[in-house]
C-alpha cells in the first residue's frame, strides 16, 4: 500500500510538473508582453521594469525560476488587478467555491443515495421508473441549462430566491441545487444498480429468513454493502462539480474561483488563467488520488498495486 | 383440482425418438444478432434512436426550411418573439408573436407607462389588461401588457418560427445550423478518439512486453492531466473554431478508448481461438481484423456512444464560458450563451436551444444505456 501511494505521488508530481511547464511555455508563446499597453513608459523605464521582473533573462532561466516559484506557491501577478498576486486572488475567492462545492456534494450524494435506494426497493415499480428518469435527466441535461432555468423560474419569475450574488445563505440555495444535480443523479444510478445486486445476494436471503425486519435488511445489510463501491464514482462526481462550478458561478455571479477563471479568459489575464488552471489541475489529481487510496483502505477486497502480501 | 376437467383425449403421451434429441429447436443466432435484437426490442432505446435521427434530419434540412440565412443580421427585426402563421391565434401556445409581461405601479396609468417604456413603443401596439386597479400606493396596481412587436415594426406578413436573436438573425435557422455544428464536432471528435484509441490500445496490448510498458507509461501521464485543463489550455493557444475544439478534445479524449481496447485485447489474445488461428497460419493483420476486432466491437460502440454526448456537452460548455466558436458561427453552446444573456426579457432565445441540447443529451445517454444492455451477455435470455 505504501509503495502504491509513493508511486501515485510520484506520478502526481510529474503530472503537475508537465502542466506547469506547458502553461509556462504557452504564456511565453502568447503575443504581447505585460508592458505592451504601457505607452507612457520610456524605453529606459521599460528596460528597468523588465530587468526587475527578470524578463530579460533567457527563457530557460526564467523557466527554472518560474518552477521554483510555483513550487513555493507563488503564481505570479495578475494583469487585470495590478500588483495583486494570483495566489491572493485565489485565497480571497476560494471560500465561496469551497462552500458551494461542499454543500452540493454532501446534499447531492445524500439525496442520490436516497433516490437510488427507493428505486432499488421498489424495483420495476412506478417509483423506480420515476427516480431512474430523474437520474437520466440529471446526468444528461447540462448544468448551465439547468441553472439558467432554475434562475429564470425561481428567481426572476417567482422571486422566491435572490437572482445572483453571494451575500448570505439564501444566495447559495439555487446554485447548490443546480450544482448538486449531477452528483445526485450519478449516486442514484450507481446505488440503484449496487442495491439491486446486493439485495439479490444470498446473505440478504439469509437475513430475511432469520426474520430480520425489512428496515434492518435494507439499511444495515443492503445499504452498507452498496455504499463502499460508491467511492469509485466520487472521482467523476468531483470532476463534474469542478467543471460545473465554472459555469454555475458565472451564471449566479458568485465571487469564487470559477467566476474569476471565466472573467480572466474574457480579459486575457494570463497569469490568473494559468494560476487557476494549476489549482484546478492540482485539486483534480489530488481528489482522484485520495479516492483511490481510500478505496483500497476501506474495502479489504480491493488491494491496489498488485495485491501482494 | 383445476386440472380435473381437462379431457383425457388431449393428453397424448409423447413418443420419444432418438433423432429428436439433438435437434435444435430454435434458430441459432450469433452474438451480434442477439445484441441487435435486444437493442431493437428496448422501447426507450428505440424512441431515443428515432428522436436522434429526427434531430439529425432537422439539422440537415432545418436551415433550408425558410428563406433566412443563419448570419443575416438586421437590427430592425432584432429580438422578435416566435410566430408561426397557423398557430398564432392560439393564445396559450408560445407562437403568437407577442411578448407578455406584468407591470406594477401606483395606478393603472403609471403601470401602463412603465410597460410602454419597457417595450419602447406606442400605445396602439400594446394591449393592456388591468389585473389590479391600485389605490395609489406603490406597487398596488398591476397590469398585464401584451406587446405586438411584429405590428410595431411593420412586419405584418413576416413569420420567425422561433423568433430572432439580439442581432435579428432567424433563430430557427440558427438553431438547426447550431445543432449541425455541435453534432459535427461531437461525431468528429468521437471518430478520431475511436481511431487513435483502438490503434494505440490494440498495438500496446498485441505487442506486449516492453512496447506495452512504454506505451502504458505514456497513457498514465496523459490520463493524470485533467481533461478540462488540457482542453482549456489548447483552446487558448489555438484560434477559436471548430477544428481547435475538436483537436483540444481528442488530445486526451482517446486515452479512455485506448485503455478499454487494451484490456479487452489482452483478455482475448491468449484465448484458444486466437491460438487456433495462428496455428492455421493466419497473419497478424488477419488475426486482428478478423478475430480480435469483431470481438471487441461491442465495447467500442458503447464507449463511442458515451463519448458523443460528452463531446456535445464540452463544446457547449466551452462556448458558454467564452472559449468556443466565434460569431456569426452558431452552435448549441453559443446559442445558449446568447440566450442566457437575454433570458430575463426574451426567454424564447434560451428555451429552444436548451430544449434541443437536453433532448439530444438524454437521447444519446438512453441509447448508449440500451446498447450497453444489448451487448452485455448476462442480459440475454
Amino acid at each position: 500500500m505504501v509503495r502504491y501511494i509513493i508511486k501515485r505521488l510520484f506520478y502526481m508530481v510529474i503530472t503537475l510538473f508537465i502542466i506547469a511547464s506547458v502553461s509556462f511555455f504557452l504564456m511565453k508563446m502568447l503575443p504581447g508582453s505585460p508592458l505592451s499597453a504601457q505607452d507612457k513608459l520610456s524605453e529606459e523605464q521599460k528596460e528597468i521594469v523588465l530587468e526587475k521582473y527578470g524578463l530579460n533573462d533567457p527563457v530557460p532561466v526564467q523557466y527554472v525560476r518560474y518552477l521554483g516559484k510555483v513550487a513555493k506557491g507563488d503564481l505570479g501577478i495578475s494583469f487585470q488587478f495590478s500588483n495583486t498576486p494570483v495566489s491572493k486572488i485565489i485565497k480571497d475567492r476560494i471560500g465561496p467555491s469551497m462552500q458551494l462545492g461542499f454543500q452540493s456534494l454532501v446534499i447531492g450524494t445524500f439525496l442520490g443515495i436516497l433516490l437510488g435506494m427507493i428505486a432499488a426497493i421498489f424495483h420495476n415499480g412506478f417509483l423506480d421508473y420515476g427516480s431512474t428518469f430523474l437520474a437520466v435527466l440529471g446526468t444528461s441535461v447540462p448544468s448551465f441549462v439547468f441553472a439558467g432555468l432554475l434562475q429564470w423560474i425561481f428567481a426572476v419569475n417567482l422571486g422566491w430566491f435572490p437572482v445572483a450574488l453571494w451575500e448570505g445563505f439564501e444566495y447559495s440555495i439555487l446554485p447548490t441545487v443546480a450544482l448538486m444535480i449531477f452528483p445526485m443523479a450519478t449516486a442514484a444510478r450507481f446505488i440503484r444498480t449496487e442495491m439491486l445486486e446486493v439485495l439479490g445476494s444470498d446473505f440478504i436471503m439469509t437475513a430475511r429468513a432469520k426474520g430480520i425486519t425489512e428496515y434492518v435488511v435494507v439499511f444495515k445489510h443492503g445499504l452498507r454493502n452498496s455504499l463502499i463501491p460508491l467511492i469509485t464514482v466520487m472521482g467523476p462526481m468531483a470532476i463534474g462539480l469542478l467543471t460545473g462550478s465554472l459555469v454555475i458561478e458565472k451564471i449566479f455571479a458568485i465571487p469564487g474561483i470559477g467566476e474569476q477563471f471565466v472573467k480572466s479568459i474574457m480579459t486575457n489575464d494570463y497569469p490568473t488563467i494559468m494560476g487557476t488552471t494549476l489549482l484546478i489541475a492540482f485539486l483534480f489529481i489530488f481528489i482522484v488520488l485520495v479516492i483511490d487510496i481510500l478505496y483500497g483502505l476501506i474495502d479489504p477486497r480491493i488491494r491496489v498495486g498488485g495485491g501482494e502480501k | 383440482m383445476a386440472y380435473d376437467n381437462i379431457p383425457k383425449e388431449l393428453l397424448e403421451p409423447l413418443e420419444h425418438q432418438e433423432s429428436d434429441q439433438e435437434k435444435i429447436s430454435r434458430p441459432s443466432r450469433t452474438f451480434m444478432q442477439d445484441a441487435t435484437r435486444t437493442f431493437f426490442k428496448s422501447v426507450p432505446a428505440m424512441i431515443s434512436l428515432i428522436v436522434l435521427l429526427l434531430t439529425l434530419l432537422m439539422s440537415i434540412i432545418g436551415p433550408w426550411m425558410n428563406e433566412y440565412g443563419y448570419d443575416d443580421q438586421d437590427l430592425n427585426r432584432a429580438k422578435l418573439p416566435p410566430r408561426i402563421s397557423w398557430l398564432e391565434d392560439i393564445s396559450w401556445l408560445p407562437f403568437t408573436g407577442t411578448l407578455t409581461e406584468t407591470f406594477m405601479g401606483t395606478d393603472v396609468d403609471d403601470a401602463t407607462t412603465k410597460a410602454l417604456m419597457r417595450f419602447d413603443t406606442d400605445e396602439e401596439f400594446v394591449d393592456i389588461d388591468v389585473i389590479a386597479e391600485g389605490d395609489g400606493s406603490r406597487g398596488s396596481a398591476e397590469v398585464k401588457a401584451t406587446f405586438h412587436p411584429y405590428e410595431a415594426k411593420d412586419l405584418h406578413d413576416t413569420y420567425f418560427w422561433l423568433g430572432t436573436d439580439n442581432l435579428g438573425r432567424d433563430q430557427w435557422t440558427r438553431l438547426w445550423k447550431g445543432t449541425r455544428v455541435s453534432m459535427f464536432i461531437a461525431f468528429a471528435a468521437a471518430a478520431i478518439d475511436l481511431l487513435i484509441g483502438v490503434v494505440y490500445g490494440g498495438i500496446s496490448a498485441y505487442a506486449g512486453g516492453r512496447v506495452d510498458d512504454i506505451m502504458q507509461r505514456g497513457i498514465e501521464i496523459l490520463v493524470g492531466i485533467p481533461n478540462l485543463v488540457v482542453v482549456l489550455l489548447m483552446i487558448m493557444v489555438l484560434n477559436p473554431g471548430i477544428t481547435s475544439i475538436i483537436i483540444a478534445m481528442i488530445i486526451t479524449g482517446w486515452t479512455g478508448m485506448a485503455r478499454i481496447v487494451r484490456g479487452e485485447v489482452l483478455k482475448l489474445k491468449n484465448q484458444e481461438f486466437v491460438l487456433a488461428a495462428r496455428t492455421l497460419g493466419a497473419s497478424t493483420g488477419r488475426i486482428i481484423m478478423k478475430h480480435l476486432l469483431p470481438n471487441i466491437s461491442g465495447i467500442i460502440i458503447i464507449n463511442t456512444m458515451f463519448t458523443i454526448p460528452s463531446a456535445i456537452f464540452m463544446e457547449a460548455f466551452l462556448s458558454f464560458i467564452g472559449l468556443g466558436l466565434m460569431p456569426p458561427e452558431a452552435s448549441l453552446g453559443t446559442l445558449i450563451n446568447t440566450g442566457f444573456d437575454n433570458l430575463r426579457s426574451y426567454p424564447f432565445m434560451f428555451i429552444y436551444p436548451a430544449i434541443v441540447i437536453s433532448v439530444i443529451m438524454i437521447a444519446f445517454n438512453i441509447m448508449a444505456d440500451g446498447l450497453r444492455d444489448a451487448f452485455d451477455p448476462k442480459m440475454h435470455k
